[in-house]
């Protein structure tokens, strides 16, 4: 069923819709970017069609919605263990197609990996409905098409916004009524359908040449570009990692909380264990390490597609100007050699 | 919902001093481990960290520890009757049916015996379960010796190495575990044996090593491997190494795997 409103009929909408929803997109932060006079666009709740910023890329992925980038898990009286809690409310969340697929990759780890459900990532997800903001353009960085994440059907509802209206297709019954009286119209959402950057993920046909390739000299560059800020990973559609600290109150050392932090494998640090010993000390390792999981470990694990949506955050956020695209480039010719080199 | 990382009170019943900086936490508990499993086991406020099952029975397991990361030393400041939180066990330990009947070799460094010491009690408990046990175990000097009751037990049953880095003391070795496996009669055991390796990572590469030299092939040489965790359930990311996530699939590997696992 199709619907075409103004953006004042949309805010109707919202109102009746804001009874039952909160409404999360990506809304943009005056001033806030991280350069002088810049914004920046990120995930927060909207009230209004006009917040919603439909002709940008957010710098920062929906995954911020589902999983915070930090959140209580276990609040600490004395020696009780109490578990946090989340507001109940159903969510509707803007997101581009390459987000929704994002979600679905975080879903086989915070879901399924092991068999064990992480039930603040899943109270978070049933909240969820999904509104997929059609994407038919992308930007200089984007690569969704060459990762097959540049379609999705899994929706609520889907909206087009253009010339001061929105256009709204609707699967999802119950929100049928909200859209009662509204104009008719068919619209069927498009997808990219070319990228201006592609990108051919290399396949790796075996462990001996998995293991010539961590060792390949290619790796070597990060040591001097990458400064291991773990911004790429901050702002990946996908990355799922987290740690989790204990911490006290300063008003009162009996009471504190167990909390869960986003966290990144390109961090100094990400695998101290206790007495000293590390793994992976150099950037060039953890890059290394990043690349591999988002490129081949992901998939060599849970069979269906790479760790990867070609969003291009990761190179958009990249303070030493490090692209995804061209690092992956670099290792397809590395395995090229590795392979002409055994065939000699 | 059941929430898989809520820890469960349990109370500490006995500590046993293995070593100054080494102790044997006995805790009350209903968990019923597997040999070469692992427990997150935490302290609210001070955080949580894996610890591998050196002993259980009925109703309690035993963690040896040792103090060198805030949570462990936040532990060695308890009392029997104190409050540990744990929840587990985790992970895959020893494949200990198919050690079964065969001459099993057991090669430690360090504190490395714990994760294998229920096994071997078990082992030495059990009659016939396997046809020999050899126990090549190591220590940096005489102060690191854990378990020494059971280190002087296990050689009535058991033919052992026991040896100290550099250290001359009656009754043990001085060098490395790796000067010693080529002492073990592989040949005499024919096809029918399984070799068991735990310690720090370099010693455990080492051995690994030496083991293949004396022509143990990689698919009887079993591993086990130490992660910083913050969930132990899959989802944190810090034990991942390649596919393969340590919390889930470890921390017992065969060597056929484990070798070619690089972090």
């Amino acid at each position: 069923m199709g619907y075409q409103v103004s953006f004042e009929e949309a805010n109707k909408i919202f109102e009746k819709l804001q009874d039952k929803y909160d409404i999360y997109a990506p809304k943009c932060f005056e001033g806030r970017g991280r350069y002088s006079e810049t914004d920046l666009i990120k995930y927060a709740k909207v009230s209004t069609v006009e917040e919603i910023v439909f002709d940008k890329k957010s710098d920062f992925p929906a995954k911020e919605v589902l999983s915070p980038i930090t959140q209580p898990l276990f609040y600490f009286t004395e020696e009780e263990f109490r578990e946090s809690t989340v507001s109940t409310r159903p969510i509707l969340i803007f997101m581009r197609p390459c987000d929704i697929n994002a979600m679905h990759h975080q879903e086989k780890i915070y879901l399924g990996n092991g068999g064990f459900s992480d039930i603040y990532y899943k109270r978070m997800h049933d909240r969820v409905k999904i509104v997929m903001m059609e994407c038919t353009e992308g930007w200089d960085t984007c690569f969704c098409v060459s990762m097959g994440a540049n379609k999705s059907d899994d929706y609520a509802m889907a909206v087009r916004c253009a010339d001061g209206t929105l256009s709204v297709t609707l699967k999802d019954e119950d929100l049928t009524s909200y859209f009662d009286g509204a104009k008719a119209c068919d619209f069927t959402p498009e997808f990219v359908e070319k990228n201006e950057l592609e990108l051919t993920v290399p396949e790796i046909p075996n462990k001996d040449i998995l293991t010539k390739l961590k060792n390949h000299p290619m790796w070597q560059e990060y040591n001097s570009r990458c400064i291991s800020c773990g911004a790429c990973t901050v702002a990946c559609s996908t990355c799922t990692c987290f740690t989790t600290t204990d911490i006290i109150y300063r008003d009162n050392g009996n009471v504190g909380e167990r909390k869960r932090t986003t966290s990144s494998c390109q961090v100094a640090g990400f695998t101290d264990m206790a007495g000293g010993h590390t793994f992976r000390p150099t950037a060039a390792d953890r890059m290394r390490y990043k690349v591999l999981h988002k490129f081949h470990d992901y998939k060599a694990r849970f069979k269906d597609y790479d760790m990867c949506v070609g969003c291009g955050r990761c190179t958009d956020r990249c303070p030493e100007f490090i692209s995804i695209t061209a690092t992956v480039k670099k290792m397809s010719k590395a395995i090229d050699e590795i392979i002409a080199e055994e065939n000699k | 919902m059941m929430n898989p990382i809520k820890p469960v009170p349990c109370k500490i019943i006995d500590i046993k001093k293995e070593t100054q900086h080494e102790w044997t936490f006995k805790v009350e508990t209903d968990i019923k481990p597997v040999h070469g499993q692992f427990l997150q086991l935490s302290i609210p406020k001070i955080g949580e960290a894996p610890i591998s099952v050196s002993a259980y029975g009925d109703g309690w397991i035993d963690f040896t520890i040792r103090a060198v990361g805030k949570v462990t030393d936040e532990i060695f400041a308890k009392h029997p009757g104190d409050t540990l939180f744990l929840r587990g066990a985790y992970g895959k330990g020893w494949p200990v049916e198919k050690f079964q009947g065969k001459h099993v070799v057991v090669i430690t460094g360090g504190t490395g015996l714990a994760p294998v010491r229920s096994m071997l009690n078990m082992f030495y408990n059990t009659p016939d379960y396997v046809k020999s046990v050899t126990l090549i175990s190591g220590f940096k000097n005489e102060e690191g010796i854990v378990f020494k009751g059971e280190l002087d037990k296990w050689k009535d049953k058991f033919t052992t190495f026991y040896t100290l880095d550099n250290d001359k003391i009656d009754g043990w070795n001085t060098g490395f575990v790796t000067d010693f496996v080529a002492k073990v009669p592989f040949s005499e055991f024919g096809e029918d044996y399984e070799v068991v390796i735990v310690g720090p990572p370099p010693m455990m590469k080492f051995t690994g090593i030496a083991a293949s030299k004396c022509g143990v092939p990689d698919e009887k040489i079993w591993v086990s491997f130490e992660r910083k965790m913050s969930c132990a359930v899959g989802k944190c990311g810090h034990c991942r190494i390649d596919e393969v996530y340590v919390c889930l699939d470890g921390p017992v590997f065969n060597y056929t795997q484990a070798k070619n696992l690089i972090d």
